[in-house]
């Protein structure tokens, strides 16, 4: 990983042995993870893993136990969602966050509405969105006025995203935006992932779909019961290897970052 | 990589594209065969009921009559206003009618007992309105007790405090000639017509200015004829109550005349202005409805949950603050019951029957105002029929539980439409 780090110049994000429990749960144990300007790096491993949890402890939505976490090579805290969105960290959560009873637009400016005095300006913000959806390719959506309650799973996806692209980020963290979609959406999805890296934005994805991994990342880190198994680069692993991470957090060829009684973590 | 080809409309143009009039009024009925169906089942019932009641006993459609409507429905239906911030998060304030007990009492108190003026008294009911609500809320919001239980247990101890303060049997009467200008006073027929020329021309003007900002970004906006159909229906409508109120409605005008708009239908305008405003035209009132809509994604968008569950308690019981003031007009006096027995459920009668959810995140301000004619009109008529207050509970009873299944019927219409 050293090597990788001269290799990649400086991570924009990098959290440093972070602990996270839930009461009597240690979902997260000293995990390390990088993500890097210009790359997308998938984020694997089984259910409960700790996948969301990781993006939610850097969305602030979770505050970590314990760790460093470094932005720009700077030591930070974040305390909320605030924090981050300040930092230029966007995160489209798994299970999208959003009001059933607003609109798009409504949606995609939550927290952050544009106004002029103290007046919404909602024929700017109307606008914005319209064209950041355009630049999403949204095909299906039938106005930017439309109660998101009335949108199909897919399209929710879209809005989600879209709400995460509006703002010039610096990093865009996605948990699993290809859930819920068909075929066509998502090839755009990674297609508009692959797109925001070569933008210069680090991104991180998440998905439990090895072939869209493959298809769009340049590192992958995987989760194994809270800990974190490996950090490799995409080429310098084929399919089965990561499919071993995720299933036993080990595999041959690779390094694994696990302390060698690997069980000693699942007591808890 | 480039974007797979998929069919890409044309411009941003596509998604924001002016509706024609046939699709505004397609999308309209849409929406309400969707289960999104706002004020319309209240504006149903009013006219039904302001027919069957114009029937029965034709005085109820006297210009008298229509004044007292106003004055009666004037206290829950500003009650009701501010419970609709309330609702709007899927709580609620039990304690509405008797903290609008407690500042009528604290005002009366001031002005008659203490010799306070006015603007004093008022600000000092006010205020204690605003500290009820600060306390509630916070209970709510920080402390994390149900608001059923924190503003069940102010109902209890507010009855209590307005006893203390008034006395049991005792009563305290309003001199102050400003307070009771309020409900028993009428703005002089000229400025009348005044008041309703500028209120009609600054809302066409506003209507218009917002339909060109958005026509010169390329946005979908109203379309012309909808625009002057609302316009012409609110002027017409207004004007026509405008010209009832100016009537004489004095039995004898020689001796006192009696004609002009009720001074509490400014007021009320007024506050339906400013709060309509808050929580549509304000980040603030997004925050609200978001809050109301889904409370963790309101959070997770930076939002400060706590921060706006307290506000709301804080308008709702200021606004109960105003309520009580006018009720105390109305009265000329306070007793230790004001804003006791149905004033409450009035008042959430009022916002629910005026198509605010109980569930959160779905009403309006005017919902409230709506409702809050529904509730005045069974009462006036049915007391014009001569049924005794047992029968008109009942009534208002039945009409509350039929607005509440109409909300919940359409929200699982919504649902199965998929419009939540
Ligand atoms: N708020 C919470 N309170 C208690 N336990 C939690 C909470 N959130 C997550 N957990 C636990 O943390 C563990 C990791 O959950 P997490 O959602 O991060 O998994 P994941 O890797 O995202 O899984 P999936 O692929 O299914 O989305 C699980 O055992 C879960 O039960
Ligand atoms: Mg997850």
């Amino acid at each position: 990983m050293t090597a990788n780090a001269t290799e990649n110049g400086t991570p924009i994000l990098q959290l440093r042995g972070i602990n996270k429990s839930f009461g009597p749960v240690h979902v997260l144990k000293q995990v390390n993870f990088a993500a890097y300007p210009g790359q997308v790096t998938a984020l694997v491993g089984d259910n409960g893993a700790g996948k969301s949890t990781l993006i939610k402890c850097i969305g602030g939505i979770h505050p970590i136990d314990s760790g460093e976490f470094l932005f720009e090579g700077k030591q930070v805290t974040v305390h909320g969602p605030r924090d981050a969105s300040a930092l230029g960290i966007e995160i489209v959560y798994q299970d999208l966050a959003l009001c059933d009873n607003l609109d798009v637009v409504q949606n995609m400016f939550l927290g952050r509405e544009q106004t002029t005095s103290i007046v919404l300006d909602e024929a700017s913000m109307e606008e914005r969105a319209a064209k950041t959806l355009k630049s999403l390719s949204v095909r299906t959506l039938r106005s930017t006025r439309q109660l998101v309650a009335s949108l199909s799973g897919g399209q929710r996806q879209t809005v989600a995203i879209a709400k995460a692209v509006l703002w010039n980020s610096k990093v865009v963290i996605l948990d699993e935006p290809t859930a819920a979609l068909g075929v066509a959406q998502t090839e755009q999805v990674l297609a508009l992932v692959r797109r925001l890296a070569d933008q210069g934005l680090a991104v991180v994805l998440i998905s439990h779909n090895l072939v869209d991994v493959f298809q769009v990342a340049d590192r992958i880190a995987a989760l194994y019961l809270g800990q974190l198994a490996a950090e490799v680069k995409a080429k310098d692993v084929r399919q089965p290897q990561v499919v071993e991470l995720i299933t036993t957090g080990r595999t041959e060829g690779v390094e694994s970052e696990l302390p060698t009684s690997v069980d000693e973590g699942v007591t808890a | 990589m480039s974007a797979p080809t998929v069919d890409v409309p044309d411009s941003p143009a596509e998604l924001t594209r002016s509706p024609s009039l046939g699709e505004y009024f397609r999308s309209y009925v849409d929406r309400v065969r969707g289960g999104d169906i706002g004020s319309l089942p209240a504006i149903f019932g009013l006219v039904v009921l302001v027919i069957v009641f114009s029937l029965l006993r034709p005085v109820f459609f006297s210009a008298g009559n229509f004044a007292n409507l106003l004055t009666q429905g004037a206290p829950i239906t500003v009650i009701a206003m501010g419970l609709v911030f309330v609702l709007l998060l899927g709580e609620i304030d039990l304690s509405a009618g008797f903290t609008s007990g407690v500042c009528a009492a604290v005002l009366a108190t001031l002005l008659t007992d203490w010799g306070w003026s006015w603007p004093l008294g008022v600000l000092v009911a006010l205020a204690v309105g605003l500290l009820i609500g600060t306390t509630m809320g916070s209970l709510v919001a920080r402390v994390g007790i149900p608001s059923f239980v924190v503003t069940l247990a102010a109902f209890l101890a507010f009855q209590g405090t307005v006893l203390l303060i008034i006395g049991e049997g005792g009563n305290v009467a309003i001199r102050d000639q400003t307070i009771l200008a309020i409900e028993n006073k009428n703005v002089p027929p000229v400025w009348g017509w005044i008041l309703w020329a500028v209120s009609i021309g600054a809302f066409a003007a506003l209507m218009l200015m917002q339909a060109q900002r958005r026509r010169a970004k390329g946005l979908a906006a109203e379309p012309m004829a909808v625009l002057a159909a609302k316009v012409g229906g609110l002027a017409v409508l207004t004007g026509i109550a405008v010209y009832v109120l100016n009537l004489e409605r004095s039995r004898n005008a020689l001796v006192i005349s009696l004609k002009g708009i009720p001074w509490v239908v400014p007021i009320i305008l007024v506050l339906l202005v400013v709060l309509s405003f808050v929580l549509g035209r304000t980040a603030y009132g997004r925050h609200v409805y978001a809050t109301g809509g889904n409370a963790e994604a309101a959070r997770r968008a930076g939002i400060k949950v706590a921060n706006i569950r307290t506000s709301v308690f804080m308008v709702c019981s200021t606004m109960a603050a105003v309520g009580g003031i006018i009720a105390a007009s109305r009265a000329n006096s306070v007793d230790p019951n004001a804003g006791g027995s149905n004033t409450l459920l009035y008042a959430v009668g009022a916002a629910v029957i005026g198509g605010t959810s109980l569930f959160g995140g779905k009403g309006k301000v005017r919902d409230a105002i709506i409702g809050g004619a529904v509730i005045a009109v069974i009462d006036n008529g049915m007391g014009l029929l001569g049924y005794s207050a047992g029968i008109k509970f009942i009534v208002t009873g039945l009409v509350l539980l039929i607005a509440a299944s109409v909300d919940a019927l359409s929200r699982k219409r919504a649902h199965a439409t998929g419009r939540a």
